[in-house]
């Protein structure tokens, strides 16, 4: 018996002007809750990443009006909450709790925030007095990691528009996307240049909104007669500047990706979907190489033609559009990541875009920045 | 010093200095690169700590970096810009992140020999950066 992902819910707003972080977080909990057909009074674990308003854990804690016997604020960005459901996992196994909700929610588009800008909290970090000064953000620190990778591998942008490309197919099914207009590779490599060799298109969006998740004791999940997805394999990384001896073009999805395959006794070629983190497009091709998915520096190759297209390649991707066409909510898009995996693993996704007869699915999470520090989170969940 | 204004000149956040790296930030202001070496394992290391990220001693030194060096990546940012964000690696070792300065941004390529020149910023502090060998 293990630990199963019993309740989802993605918020459906991409702007919201009008409500406050906490909300949205609340918003994102009932809708959960209610997806699991369980109540408030049966959550007594609650994790949490710094999108959460307050320090750590506690003030959403009080705010949801929550009694709860086990807290985990972990943040490692964007991939926190799929180190949250490893976590919850690990903490329903040691019996510290049986319900653990998981919320995100956040507002960067009401609030003008992109990954254009530096990091406002980088200032004081001890990196922060090497990096500020030199207008280190989001997107040229990426597009850093995108050129090394072309100058090693001879990786293309063309190659990188498919990413796009890709995703784009699967958004035009998704009412809540924020572009679901389909975009051929021309039209990701006439947009404009933000960070060479990164187009606009080869940017995720800035959204408002957020996601919530119930793991619950498998028991638990079992009594409620939803489809349980059990949590099967997991695993999380760190990797940094190494003190100087840098190596941009290979994440911690090397060893995240072993350990939760490991974990689950599966390999790449048991999986059919991927959730795949895509701040950017050179995101989404690193993790697949350094996941297994194909060799490094092939990963070109491999995303070019249609091949992470759901009913066309081999490998589906973000089926419900992912970062770069749906949503991104907070600037963290862990959470989206595992609500469309555990969509495909209960046959609840589009009919145009669901993989038939799902059994395993894999979401890859990253967080931070590539090429300079991060934090990577594998999953590999299954349907029970 | 003042920094730089007019169009086409990006301005360049002050670093947060405190204590552990204010040799450094005191040597830039003299047009000098320091790096951090470490007395036990013979390492070198960026960004600089008092205790050697690779074998955990704390003999480390400062040691003045001939300031030459290679871009091992680099992005021209073209939203507030253009800029070029770098990063290179020095020919003690480490790789640093930096701007690529005084050269046509189009014009930067990863292999490119550079050598290191000094910026005043918004506050009080000098940054080195990076200009075509």
């Amino acid at each position: 018996m293990g630990a199963c992902i019993a309740g989802i819910f993605e918020h459906p707003a991409r702007k919201a002007p009008d409500k406050s972080v906490a909300q949205l977080h609340a918003e994102v909990a009932k809708g959960a809750l209610q997806d699991a057909g369980l109540s408030r009074e049966d959550v007594d674990g609650y994790f949490c990443a710094g999108d959460a308003p307050g320090l750590g854990p506690l003030s959403m804690v009080d705010y949801l009006g929550l009694k709860v016997r086990h807290v985990d604020s972990t943040d490692t960005g964007g991939s926190s909450y799929l180190i949250h459901v490893a976590h919850a996992a690990q903490a329903i196994a040691a019996g510290k709790c049986n319900v653990a909700l998981v919320t995100l929610a956040g507002r960067p588009r009401s609030e003008g925030s992109s990954g254009t800008q530096p990091r406002s909290w980088a200032a004081a970090a001890p990196d922060g007095p090497f990096e500020v000064p030199y207008g280190a953000a989001t997107v040229n620190m990426y597009a850093m990691a995108a050129m090394r990778h072309m100058h090693e591998f001879g990786t293309t942008s063309e190659q990188l528009a498919w990413i796009k490309v890709a995703a784009s197919h699967h958004a035009q099914h998704n009412a809540h996307a924020m572009l679901r207009e389909v975009v051929t590779v021309e039209q990701v490599l006439a947009s404009p240049m933000i960070a060479d060799p990164l187009h606009r298109l080869d940017c995720c969006v800035v959204s408002d909104g957020g996601g919530a998740l119930v793991v619950a004791r498998e028991e638990v999940a079992r009594s409620l007669g939803r489809p349980c997805i059990r949590v099967r394999g997991m695993g999380e990384a760190t990797k940094g500047q190494d003190g100087g001896k840098l190596d941009i073009t290979t994440s911690a999805a090397v060893h995240s990706g072993r350990i939760a395959f490991e974990e689950a006794g599966v390999t790449p070629a048991d999986i059919r979907y991927a959730s795949i983190y895509d701040s950017f497009t050179i995101t989404v091709l690193i993790q697949l190489e350094d996941l297994g998915f194909c060799a490094k520096g092939e990963g070109g190759r491999f995303v070019a033609d249609g091949n992470l297209i759901s009913g066309v390649g081999k490998l589906a991707f973000n089926t419900d559009g992912g970062g770069l066409c749906n949503n991104h909510p907070a600037n963290r898009g862990g959470m989206t990541k595992i609500i469309e995996a555990v969509r495909q693993l209960r046959g609840e996704a589009h009919p145009e875009v669901q993989v038939p007869n799902l059994e395993l699915a894999l979401v890859q999470g990253m967080g931070g920045v590539l090429s300079s520090r991060h934090g990577s989170a594998t999953l590999i969940l299954e349907r029970a | 010093m003042a920094a730089e204004s007019g169009p086409g000149v990006r301005s360049i956040a002050a670093p947060l200095v405190n204590a552990e790296i204010k040799p450094y930030f005191d040597a830039a202001a003299e047009g000098k690169l320091l790096i951090k070496r470490c007395r036990d394992c013979g390492e070198a290391h960026f960004y600089p700590r008092s205790i050697c990220p690779h074998c955990f001693s704390e003999r480390t030194e400062w040691q003045a970096s001939a300031g030459a060096g290679t871009v091992y990546s680099y992005s021209v940012m073209r939203v507030g810009g253009p800029f070029v964000i770098a990063y290179v690696t020095l020919d003690e070792g480490p790789t640093m992140l930096t701007n690529i300065v005084d050269c046509d941004p189009e014009s930067v390529r990863i292999g490119q020999r550079v050598r290191v020149v000094f910026r005043p910023t918004d506050g009080d502090s000098v940054v080195p950066m990076f200009a075509p060998a």
